[in-house]
């Protein structure tokens, strides 16, 4: 199978400081890779390239090559628009706008262009429901996005994102802030999306990337140290200092 | 025991200050409105003054010049200030060219308003022969409030959080999009802070009106009729007539316009603080 994205000798520079090296990544259709590594290794830079979120910063800069199906994102005649509703992002702090919970899953579409009070209902539910967060907020979906708790409003994120309907989901460490049981939800609800959707999670919790992922890339210093199966990353790393992370011996 | 006594003495003087601060509020408001309230009735309120040096008659075409203003130089402010304020805040890039333009705009807010006046009067009154008229007073009003303006919508505009834009933009909205609805909902609250303050330096200011709209007490019927806000028939009433109660009286009606406007701030900037942390 023709990988997902990939990412060819990327180099991304914030100024002159060198935050990603050389990476050349494949990321596999409807599955998830996980990104791990302590602060500052260029993991949530790194995915943030994959959807030219980087863009708005002033002073960076990208060199190498990322394709999405076979297309190099960074080409002139990209649309920026249309690449980032092909892949969604979801952030670390929960960010809903200060809207309803209807508006903030309704904003998407309604900005490609859906105006139809129906179809836009049908698409806030289906949304909502993929996200695991339909059963508690049915009733009240004219409530403030900033009234729900922090799991609640990270899985509203997720709903908004998927209201797009994009074909790739980054997650750039989405439990972060959330507790242990909404954690979980989270990562229950990233393996049911695995069915329609591929997954690139960047998450400094290496339990979490040994639960829910199935390939692992291990970043430090900008580099990209390893990259497998997530099963052999844990059990038989092939790079000392790969070893010396998940072992606990820095990081 | 020294430690103590310091503490007691600073305690003394915040206290001695802050109660000095309110009385002296009091004071004033207290005054104005025991003199001023006693001449408000129906008849003050709603005739017009006599004119001339008598000082006689009543605040109703003022009040009328007043709405007036506040129409025109908001209906005029509104869009450039806006517009301003999210080229500053959204696309502006930080080169010597916009520092240029915030150094100016900053300047500006400084400039005291009889300055502009002299402006405004150069320009308006006489230059594009809009005479002493509503006309000139909006315009000249503009370019007083225009940075101040700017500035506050520019810094409500800032204070969305990133994550909004980045959120919208993650969704597929262009630019515009996500300014137009993410990011300029979320200031408005803010924004209309800032345009309530100007609506306030409008009610208030008297020299730079002075020397744009003439000071004729008659009703305005046009945009280029002359015309005296209430602030600048407080001026006339206490500079050339002897009518020193209906001076007070209008003073009073001021204060009370002030803090009206003063309680909607409050209350709009309340709701902000509201919406941003889930609330309503």
């Amino acid at each position: 199978m023709d990988p997902k994205i990939e990412a060819k000798q990327l180099n991304f520079y914030y100024g002159k400081l060198h935050a990603v090296k050389n990476v050349t990544l494949n990321i596999r259709e409807h599955q998830i890779t996980a990104l791990i590594g302590p602060s500052g290794c260029g993991k949530s830079t790194f995915l943030r390239t994959l959807n030219r979120m980087n863009d708005i910063i002033i002073g960076t800069r990208v060199e190498g090559e990322v394709l999405l199906d076979k297309q190099n994102i960074y080409e002139r005649n990209v649309d920026v628009v249309e690449l980032r509703k092909r892949v969604g992002m979801v952030f670390q702090h929960p960010n809903p706008f200060p809207k309803s919970i209807h508006e903030n899953v309704a904003f998407g579409p309604k900005m490609l262009g859906l105006t139809r009070t129906i179809k836009l209902n049908e698409v806030v539910e289906k949304s909502l429901r993929a996200a695991a967060l339909w059963d508690e907020v049915k009733d009240d979906l004219n409530k403030s996005g900033l009234a729900l708790s922090g799991g609640q409003q990270q899985r509203l994120c997720i709903a908004r994102v998927l209201a797009v309907e994009p074909e790739v989901i980054l997650m750039d460490e989405p439990c972060s802030a959330l507790d242990p049981v909404s954690t979980l939800r989270i990562e229950e609800l990233m393996q049911e999306l695995t069915k329609n959707y591929t997954i690139v999670i960047v998450t400094h919790n290496m339990l979490q990337a040994a639960r829910v992922s199935y390939w692992t890339g291990f970043f430090l210093l900008g580099e990209l140290v390893e990259y497998g199966k997530t099963v052999d990353v844990f059990s038989r790393p092939t790079d000392k200092r790969t070893e010396d992370y998940i072992t606990g011996r820095f990081g | 025991m020294h430690a103590k006594a310091t503490h007691r003495l600073a305690m003394a003087l915040i206290w001695g200050s802050g109660f000095i601060t309110v009385l002296i509020l009091f004071l004033i408001i207290g005054y104005v409105l025991a003199r001023g309230l006693p001449g408000i009735g129906f008849d003050f309120l709603f005739s017009a003054p006599k004119g001339g040096l008598s000082g006689e008659g009543g605040i109703s075409t003022t009040i009328v010049a007043t709405i007036y203003l506040i129409a025109l130089t908001v209906a005029i402010l509104i869009i450039p200030g806006i517009g301003a304020a999210i080229y500053l805040s959204e696309y502006a890039k930080d080169n010597w060219l916009t520092r240029l333009i915030r150094y100016g705009v900053e300047t500006l807010a400084g400039v005291p308003s009889i300055v502009l006046g002299l402006f405004g009067f150069v320009l308006f009154v006489t230059a594009l022969h809009f005479r002493f008229s509503l006309l000139s007073g909006a315009l000249t009003l503009v370019c007083l409030l225009l940075p101040t303006f700017i500035r506050t919508s520019e810094e409500a505009l800032k204070a969305v959080p990133r994550g909004h834009r980045e959120a919208a933009l993650a969704l597929g909205s262009t630019k515009w999009q996500a300014i137009l609805h993410v990011v300029l909902p979320a200031a408005l609250p803010g924004i209309i802070t800032g345009f309530i303050l100007c609506i306030g330096r409008i009610v208030g200011e008297t020299a730079c009106l002075y020397v744009t709209m003439g000071g004729s007490a008659a009703m305005p019927t046009s945009l280029l009729s002359g015309g005296r806000t209430l602030s600048l028939h407080l001026f006339y009433l206490a500079m050339e007539t002897n009518a020193f109660e209906k001076a007070m009286a209008t003073g009073a009606v001021l204060i009370i316009i002030v803090l009206i406007i003063n309680t909607i701030t409050n209350w709009i900037s309340y709701r902000f603080q509201a919406r941003m942390h889930g609330g309503a």
